[in-house]
């Protein structure tokens, strides 16, 4: 391609030449537009004619260099012509783009009402689970096995590696920093104690919670959300099929089943882990911490820990699903949809985990 | 003065797993030609839209475009020729995240080079040229009918002055009416801006008041390629089958 853009100035007049188009301009924009800007001081006569090509964006650019007034004499082609004219003929004012000015009491109060508004959601598909519920039990043919187990699966058989790696190594980590702690004191053999109490009532349900928030929440948000957005939930509704007892209610169920089961299978990961340690660092046989566990760990802690699990995956499916539904047709709102349901579902399994914190503080606890 | 080649195809062959999509497929595609590309459903139209575009790359045979290999290892040479090409998608693929505004504004501000201003009026331009007005710029592709989605999409494809337009089924989706508008929005912009344009379809009236060349993928390949008024005299089953009465339409 020689036909490359360019201008050079006759006496009395300007003269162009070549392909004036936006692919042709780029490598030598700002010398064009030197010489354009150069070039309309006192001349008011252009000659075109000799335009290979000219498109809107090199017209847009000469439009601006006459200041958006016709030339005194313009020689161009037909066809150049028009497309100038097009460019003339737009609003010489352009509006400029609406710039949104934020005030503070304004951005919290909306934050605010949103929080509200997500709460008061949340609380509609509560109600909607326990309406579905006494309509199931009603109507058990109706009950979705197959969702319900496959959603068990997903959110519990699957996770059970991951789970499981994190919970061994946390185990290691107690361990071998508090045996660090007791070997200075001489109170090696409390490690059981710390370990026991730390992991079965705590550690254990909090980070499960967190692996199956990050890990099954955001899932869950994401395919309920791109089944909004691909209008399969609406394809569900035509064919009669409710879709909070087909889609929603398994899901919530499943995890709420899944979520102890995880707890109990982390936790004695943790403690294994925990174990291993201990033999290591402070010479602790398996069979001493084994046979001291029930001594000093009440049962009941277990049985906290395990309505712990119960309990936040309850929370996190619900927060889960609510956002899911609430995905707006957009890329935007579904990434943003996913990140604030693990958001809130961290958040509000800590602000459970510390409601659970101040009513059993009188359960389980041995005192010596 | 002889027209510059555009597009050009050679020996292209395709396969998914063991399914052969294309087999020696030629083709090509003369500057200022509005070429309608044909087949039955799961021919493999889309697919070679694809390779045209540079999207999927055919397991034998050469795409070239503008004369120059779509495998050319150079960055530049590559982001020069898609500079060169604009695409309409079947959905429109507007980003949903933008306004129509910014989406259209999107290629121009990816090239670094325009100032604002600049930008604000070529968008205006563009949004006047498919037939929409200033204050449409601010709604969001979730906003729009089918149709306006369509109008934006293609001002978006038109923001760089291609030279080579795709189209993916323009007109699917839309009511007679719509469609009849659309198909001379896009043959005026055509003649106007002189552009190559390469579209699949299945309308046959969109077909009619469009192009100029027609292409029919059957049997793995371009089993013909030619005004229109030649490809009415093949005697094939696809074409006799497609076309079956309404031979004389497209005409």
């Amino acid at each position: 391609m020689n036909d490359r853009p360019s201008l050079h100035v006759e006496p009395g007049k300007v003269v162009l030449s070549g392909a004036w188009t936006l692919a042709e301009m780029l490598p030598r924009l700002a010398e064009l537009q030197a010489g354009l800007a150069a070039a309309t001081d006192g001349n008011r006569q252009w000659d075109l004619s000799a335009l290979t090509r000219l498109d809107s964006a090199a017209a847009v650019l000469l439009w601006r260099a006459w200041q958006a007034t016709w030339p005194v004499s313009l020689e161009i082609g037909d066809m150049h012509r028009r497309i100038v004219e097009r460019v003339a003929e737009l609003p010489q004012e352009m509006p400029p783009p609406p710039v949104a000015r934020v005030h503070l009491p304004e951005f919290i109060g909306r934050y605010l009402l949103k929080a509200a508004a997500n709460l008061r959601g949340m609380i509609a598909l509560f109600g909607q689970l326990i309406l579905d519920t006494f309509f199931l039990l009603r109507h058990p043919r109706d009950i979705p096995w197959r969702e319900f187990t496959a959603n068990v699966y997903k959110a519990g058989a699957l996770a059970l590696p991951v789970t499981a790696l994190v919970g061994f190594l946390i185990g290691v980590t107690i361990s071998y920093l508090s045996a660090l702690q007791l070997k200075s004191f001489g109170a090696d053999l409390f490690i059981v104690n710390i370990l026991g109490i730390s992991i079965i009532r705590e550690l254990g349900p909090v980070l499960v919670a967190v692996l199956v928030a990050g890990r099954s929440g955001s899932a869950m948000t994401a395919q309920i959300g791109v089944m909004r957005v691909t209008e399969e939930i609406d394809a569900l509704s035509t064919m009669g099929i409710s879709r909070s007892i087909r889609v929603v209610l398994p899901k919530i169920v499943g995890l709420t089943v899944a979520m102890p089961l995880l707890v109990l299978w982390t936790s004695a990961v943790a403690m294994f882990g925990g174990m291993l340690a201990a033999l290591l660092q402070l010479d602790l046989s398996l069979v001493y911490f084994l046979e001291n566990l029930p001594r000093v760990v009440p049962v009941s802690n277990l049985y906290i820990g395990l309505g712990k699990g119960f309990v936040f995956g309850f929370v996190i499916a619900l927060v889960a699903c609510y956002f899911g539904l609430h995905v707006k047709p957009n890329t935007e709102s579904l990434s943003a949809n996913t990140t604030s349901a693990v958001v809130t579902a961290i958040t509000t399994v800590i602000l459970v985990d510390a409601i659970f914190a101040v009513f059993t503080r009188q359960v389980g606890v041995p005192h010596l | 003065m002889s027209r510059q080649t555009v597009i050009e195809l050679d020996g292209v062959c395709t396969r998914f797993g063991g399914n052969t999509v294309h087999r020696d497929l030629d083709l090509c595609v003369k500057e200022g030609q509005i070429v309608g590309l044909l087949g039955g459903s799961g021919s493999g139209k889309t697919t070679l839209l694809r390779e045209i575009l540079g999207l999927h790359r055919p397991d034998a045979g050469v795409v070239r475009l503008f004369g120059v290999d779509l495998n050319d290892p150079d960055i530049r040479v590559q982001r020069n020729i898609r500079r060169r090409l604009g695409m309409l998608f079947q959905h429109g693929a507007l980003f949903s995240a933008l306004s129509v505004y910014d989406n259209i504004a999107f290629p121009l501000r990816e090239l670094r080079c325009l100032d604002e201003d600049w930008i604000r009026r070529l968008v205006h331009l563009k949004l006047a040229m498919v037939g929409l007005g200033v204050s449409h710029g601010k709604l969001m592709p979730a906003e729009l009918s089918g149709g306006m989605v369509k109008r934006v999409a293609l001002a978006r494809a038109l923001a760089l002055e291609p030279e080579l337009l795709l189209l993916d089924e323009p007109t699917a989706g839309l009511d007679p009416d719509r469609s009849q508008n659309f198909v001379e929005l896009i043959g005026e912009l055509q003649r106007e801006l002189g552009l190559t344009v390469v579209m699949v379809t299945h309308d046959l009236n969109t077909l009619a008041g469009l192009a100029s060349h027609v292409a029919i993928l059957a049997d793995r390949r371009i089993i013909a390629y030619g005004t229109r008024s030649e490809i009415m005299t093949i005697d094939h089953p696809f074409v006799t089958g497609f076309f079956g009465a309404d031979r004389r339409k497209l005409l």
